[in-house]
């Protein structure tokens, strides 16, 4: 029945050097363990360190010291969920990596690369996040000691959230305003242990723990500092680029953009995060759905697969239509960002204002969406899928944080409205602009009339995913020059330039949602003619449109109040996703098969590859541990009493 | 004014952040909190009991974020039986006025709510006799109830339980079985390790023949030990996303023999000689179910909505971020757009739907008595409001308190600020009780029959009269004020939902006409069918809103902040389904810039009594039992103490120990 053989379109998602680790890791009996539903938060930080300790040791002995490949290992290792060295292995080395001087990497990088020393990246503050600025740790320098004197002057300014913090780690990288010669010089990076070599007990002045449970990161101790005049020697400041000198002299760095990079590269991890979380929640749900049976459709035959109702079609193949294009724009930034990471080490930096503008856009644009669609898929599970079994309650609150951390998502959007704005203002003075922003250009032509851009005719044929990306450019183009000239028209009533800008954030925000939508259906509709593979590329043209129309169908409202999509053709458009939903029926599961997730990373009973669901359910339950005796120990304490007594 | 009685729980002296926001409240606190009671006593008897419940230590919910699954569920059997205790001990009875408000007191951490379903179900599917033999019983707790409906494979389509009762005449006994290993019953509430009791819904069979679903009680466990009978499996099926405390369980049955009494047989009764009887409609059955849908509302999925946006908004007023303006210091995060777009239609969705739920209340309350007299016309309607409105709130709710997390930044994360509890709690209504797509395809097949009806001049229930009035026509709105006229916004409401309903039922009739088959047509209708369901629920809730501010006394600032927020929902709802309203031009592109421009406006003015409005809430400090939300808004002493608390800072991890200390001490180098 399936058109389009799924080991082919897997080909089109990954590189075959993927699987390698994957195999290494799941045929490892010591990466085996109970099913961590069943533990407590204790036991499952236990069981992340046991797992960590030994992937530490097994990295070593297999060799892989290449990130990527580091990544991948880890996420199988750890089956995607987060484990108590991340920090360490993730922010703490490639820091001491880019901002340590030759000497301090003698010091520090070759014990924590051995793991005497472990250590993590205290930024956040329990009072400050996003806004870095606004950090209130304070590191004096004190030239008569020659040591930098930390300290958290108020509740507010205690370190919080920092993942391997609260009980892993004996050592952090903090981020402190520097104090020397009576004045501020801002945020920089002191190497400041924490606990005792051999005893692991906090050291004086230190006040460090675990800031108690989450919604999920069970396995992560993410942790609080709070420092008492705690003093570190000169030298434990990261000072390859900023420096204070014995006599307290502070010597400015060179450039502080560098920084950018390591954003861009984060946020581009996110991006294929979202990807991957989503094509996880929709394996288990269209698997499950082709198992669960439900009603009647036609009076008098069995109950049919709830795959075959339009309502579950509809809930489920736009978010897997989504899991694709996720999975293309993920590559296209890791792409864009190696051929631009070249240039920045050649010195050329022409590029990366784009490209980290679009990242946090669509950080946030892909991460909200799959955010949202994880608990689509949850919902369309019925109530199993409430059931910690289903492995979708587990996938979800571990991707949700990714919309706060590394940039709340609205402060993400703000940034890439900033970088639309900017670019529409150059266009309107005259300059063209080039990148994915380029179509603010044709902005300029129609200066002449005095019209909205939107008046512009655009003629849409809804089967052509190229001319619908004409559309979604049209529909960006209309909503960054409302946002841009609403943002004017308040600068005109002579408001701060921030209050104007807090009066038109909506605006701005949508403007930069259409414009990463707009982005998303590019590059989507893009990577069609890359596919060889007819059949392939037959069913990803399905998805595509589908893709495409839905997202059209859903805002319908801003095509038609532009006027690039009258009402009559939004009702085909509307059609036409139904018909798409049949047409994709019969390839979903092999569409989701493609994702190749193995039944020990999907950790789903609905979602198991071989379809038993119902037997594998039960077998799962009586390992609850309520079932641990057949009457439970309540019954004697309060029960019975009270039937005695009543 | 802040009201005095939420700041006696507070701890320490006010945040000035938060106090300065109580200043400059518009209207009166305390007159909105009786508004929203349903008067003055009311309140007062909701503050008595949730006192009275608070001050008891065994009710106490200061460790519950880092209890396990046992412990909760052990925690909540012994609320459960000390409640029975306080009731007798404060005279509250269960008809009694302060019934209602026990359950929101104890903020649902309590075992035994199947119980009550048990003996709903008892009274209204029972015969007199029935009642009297097994009510009894129930209310002193010398047996503990349970309601199995749900199966494995079977959910919200009860036709398709696989569960059999099979009718013995020669002793007179009903065998039950799991035929497979689909039909075990799967989910119910304190069945799994508690209930000695339960309602199962069974497929019945007389002499061969098929009779469908009815109920039957049947003793699960001994009321001696506590052992399952003969025949039973039971047990717990495992952690989910939250209500550890309660033991939903599993049941398989095999040759359970129960006395022919045991069905349920108020409407429908098999004979000893195996005649069945029929009296009065099989629709009963469902009434329950029904009833249940909105009882639940009010405690289950507009509470939940209330708390979370009180700690949001409560939060957003503490926390500070960025400058708005240079110079000044960091700004509040509410004073930020972004930050109000996201909360401030939350906040007036939970008074719309405090509002509606009213209004549901007295349209069961006058079913309710209907049927009580065998009348069963309004079943119909009841069932359609139910299904719909119980879908609407749930899923709006649900992504509501999401929307509130969220708002919270990192901390929002944290169990501690209450919100993620919030959250995984109320998600599960929009499945329990009937998955909302179900029924809002149940409310769009109402809808449908409805509007034939209509459109032929038959009479139609009260709630949809408006499908007669199909007028063409457009928008007369002219500037952006024109859109706070509840006239226009309602007017256009009206017509997105006839429009959705008139244009899905010429589609349905087209492809009956063109040779479709009728449940096909149904199946390629269902996503508008669904779209046409909520549009008519999101109307009457704003018709409703708008009703019930005109009725407000115009005293005390409070008809002129709720009117504030009745605009605010409904432009908001416009603003967020613009493609609806613009579809056929009712609604012209030019206006859609009139309703963003009023929407936005709107945010501004309810901005500033937004804290006095969560307040109005009148929810305690423990009953949020969140270190954001409290009022007094110490959020960081409170977030740093309650860390210190979590048993993962009692002492050096043994995972130190066992993992850390070999790692640290480089047994690596061995490599």
């Amino acid at each position: 029945v399936c058109n389009g053989d799924y080991r082919q379109s897997r080909g089109i998602l990954f590189s075959s050097s993927v699987l390698s680790p994957e195999a290494l890791v799941i045929n490892d009996p010591d990466f085996q363990h109970e099913d961590l539903n069943f533990l407590s938060r204790s036991q499952r930080y236990e069981q992340a360190i046991r797992k960590s300790s030994l992937m530490v040791m097994k990295l070593r002995e297999y060799g892989i010291a290449d990130p990527e490949e580091i990544y991948w290992f880890k996420s199988f290792v750890h089956r995607g969920r987060p484990e108590p060295l991340d920090l360490h292995l993730g922010m703490f080395l490639p820091t001491l990596l880019t901002q340590a001087t030759p000497e301090q990497q003698d010091r520090f990088f070759m014990p924590a690369w051995n793991l005497e020393i472990i250590g993590t990246y205290a930024q956040t503050e329990m009072g400050h996040g996003t806004h870095l600025r606004g950090l209130e740790t304070t590191a004096t320098y004190d030239p008569a000691t020659q040591e930098f004197i930390l300290n958290s002057p108020t509740v507010t300014s205690i370190k919080w959230w920092p993942g391997g913090l609260g009980k892993t780690s004996n050592h952090a990288i903090v981020l402190a305003q520097l104090y020397t010669q009576g004045q501020c010089k801002g945020l920089h990076a002191f190497i400041v242990p924490i606990r005792q070599l051999g005893t692991h007990e906090p050291l004086p002045g230190i006040t460090v723990g675990d800031i108690g449970p989450k919604f999920g990161y069970d396995e992560m101790d993410n942790g609080y500092l709070k420092m008492d005049n705690f003093r570190i020697p000169r030298e434990n400041m990261l000072m390859k680029y900023a420096q204070v000198e014995p006599d307290g002299t502070y010597v400015k760095p060179l450039s502080d953009k560098l920084t950018y990079g390591t954003m861009v590269f984060i946020r581009s991890l996110i991006v294929g995060d979202s990807a991957r979380s989503l094509s996880r929640a929709c394996t288990i749900a269209i698997r499950y759905s082709a198992v669960r049976h439900q009603s009647e459709l036609k009076p008098g035959e069995p109950e049919p697969q709830i795959l075959d109702y339009q309502t579950q079609q509809y809930k489920l193949f736009p978010l897997l239509a989504t899991a694709y294009a996720f999975h293309f724009v993920g590559a296209y930034i890791k792409d864009t960002y190696r051929r631009i990471s070249g240039d920045i080490n050649e010195g050329d930096l022409s590029e990366l204002p784009e490209l980290h503008a679009l990242t946090a856009g669509l950080k946030a644009f892909t991460s909200w969406t799959a955010n949202a669609g994880i608990e689509e898929c949850r919902m369309a599970c019925g109530g199993h899928g409430y059931s910690r079994c289903s492995g979708i309650p587990d996938i979800y609150v571990t991707f949700t944080p990714s919309c706060t951390y590394e940039g709340e998502n609205t402060v993400m959007m703000l940034q890439t409205a900033r970088f639309l704005v900017k670019s529409y203002n150059q266009v309107a003075a005259g300059q063209r602009v080039s990148g994915m922003v380029s179509y603010l250009n044709d902005l300029s032509r129609q200066r002449i009339q005095p019209q909205h851009v939107a008046a512009r005719t655009v003629s849409v044929r809804i089967n052509d995913p190229v001319s619908l990306v004409e559309a979604y450019k049209a529909r960006a183009a209309r909503l960054v020059e409302a946002a841009a000239k609403n943002l004017q028209a308040e600068l005109n009533h002579r408001k701060s330039k921030e209050d104007a800008w807090n009066r038109t954030s909506v605006d701005l925000v949508r403007a930069s949602e259409v414009h990463c939508h707009y982005v998303i259906v590019k590059l989507f509709t893009a990577k069609l003619s890359e596919i060889s593979n007819a059949a392939v590329r037959a069913v990803m043209t399905e998805l595509c449109l589908l893709y495409t129309l839905y997202g059209i169908s859903k805002n319908a409202g801003d095509f038609m109040q532009a006027g690039i999509l009258t009402d009559a053709q939004i009702t085909q458009v509307n059609q036409r996703v139904k018909e798409l939903l049949a047409i994709i029926r019969p390839n979903a599961v092999a569409l989701v098969d493609s994702f190749d997730f193995h039944d020990t990373h999907l950790g789903s009973v609905l979602g198991r590859y071989d379809g038993n669901v119902y037997e594998n359910m039960f077998e799962w339950a009586k390992k609850s541990p309520l079932n641990k005796t057949e009457v439970h120990e309540s019954f004697h304490k309060h029960l019975k009493p009270m039937q005695a007594k009543l | 004014m802040g009201s005095k009685y939420a700041q006696g729980f507070g701890l320490g002296s006010v945040n000035p952040d938060l106090a300065s926001e109580r200043q400059t409240a518009s209207f009166s606190v305390e007159r909105l909190t009786t508004v929203l009671d349903g008067g003055a006593e009311h309140t007062r008897v909701r503050r008595a009991v949730v006192e009275a419940i608070e001050r008891d230590p065994v009710f106490s919910r200061e460790n519950q974020y880092f209890q396990t699954q046992n412990e909760r569920y052990e925690a909540a059997v012994r609320k459960a039986v000390h409640l029975q205790k306080k009731m007798h001990e404060m005279g509250w009875r269960e008809d009694g006025p302060e019934f209602i408000y026990i359950y929101r007191a104890l903020a649902g951490d309590v075992a035994f709510l199947l119980h009550r379903v048990f003996m709903r179900s008892i009274s209204v599917l029972g015969s007199d006799e029935q009642v009297a033999k097994w009510i009894p019983l129930a209310t002193k707790h010398q047996l503990i109830g349970s309601y199995a409906q749900t199966e494995l494979g079977h959910g919200t389509y009860l036709q398709g339980l696989e569960t059999t009762a099979v009718f013995d005449t020669t002793t007179q006994e009903f065998i039950l079985n799991t035929p497979k290993i689909s039909a075990m019953k799967w989910w119910p509430g304190d069945m799994g390790r508690s209930a000695t009791h339960t309602v199962v819904f069974a497929q019945l069979y007389v002499h061969g023949k098929c009779y469908g679903v009815h109920p039957f009680i049947v003793q699960i466990r001994s009321l001696r030990d506590h052992s399952l009978c003969p025949g039973i499996t039971a047990g717990d099926i495992g952690p989910k996303m939250n209500f550890e405390h309660i033991d939903n369980g599993y049941l398989m049955l095999q040759n359970v023999r129960i006395p022919r009494e045991n069905m349920l047989n108020k409407f429908c009764e098999v004979q000893p000689d195996g005649t069945y009887v029929r009296r009065g409609s099989q629709k009963i059955n469902y009434f329950t179910m029904t009833t249940l849908r909105v009882s639940l509302l009010s405690d289950e999925v507009i509470l939940p909505l209330m708390k979370a946006c009180t700690i949001a908004i409560r939060y957003s007023a503490v926390r500070r971020q960025s400058k708005l303006n240079p110079g000044e210091e960091e700004a509040k995060i509410l004073d930020y757009q972004t930050q109000q777009e996201k909360l401030l239609p939350q906040l007036a969705a939970a008074y719309a739907f405090h509002f509606i739920n009213n209004y549901l209340h007295k349209l069961f309350d006058r079913g309710y008595k209907e049927i009580q007299e065998r009348n069963f016309s309004s079943l119909p309607e009841l069932h359609a409001s139910s299904s719909g409105f119980k879908a609407m709130l749930s899923q709006y709710c649900t992504a509501g308190v999401e929307i509130c997390l969220r708002a919270c930044g990192g901390h929002g994360y944290s169990l501690l600020s209450g919100l993620p509890s919030l959250y995984t709690k109320i998600l599960a209504s929009c499945i329990y009780e009937g998955e909302n797509t179900i029924l809002l395809l149940q409310t769009a097949r109402f809808l449908i029959k409805c509007f034939a009806a209509a459109s032929a001049g038959q009479p139609v229930p009260q709630s949809v009269t408006y499908l007669a009035a199909v007028k063409p026509g457009k928008c007369p709105a002219k500037n952006k004020l024109d859109f706070l006229n509840p006239d226009i916004y309602v007017e256009a409401y009206q017509h997105t939902a006839i429009r959705l309903l008139s244009s899905t039922a010429a589609k349905l009739q087209d492809l009956i006409q063109s040779g479709v088959k009728k449940h096909e047509a149904w199946n390629q209708c269902t996503v508008q069918l669904v779209q046409a369901a909520k549009a008519h629920c999101h109307y009457i809730t704003v018709k409703n809103f708008v009703e019930t501010v005109e009725k407000l006394e115009n005293k005390a600032g409070i008809q002129k902040i709720m009117k504030h927020l009745c605009d605010l929902y409904a432009l908001h709802g416009i603003f967020s389904n613009a493609g609806l309203f613009l579809h056929d031009g009712y609604i012209s592109g030019a206006q859609m810039d009139m309703i963003t421009a009023s929407y936005l406006d709107l945010l501004g003015v309810i901005r500033k009594d937004a804290v006095p409005l969560v307040d109005a809430f009148d929810f305690t400090d423990k009953s949020l039992n969140s270190a954001l939300g409290s009022y007094d808004g110490n959020v960081y002493q409170r977030l740093y103490e309650w860390a210190q608390k979590s048993p993962t800072n009692q002492q050096v991890h043994p995972a130190y120990e066992k993992y850390l200390r070999p790692l640290l001490h480089n047994k690596l180098s061995k490599l």
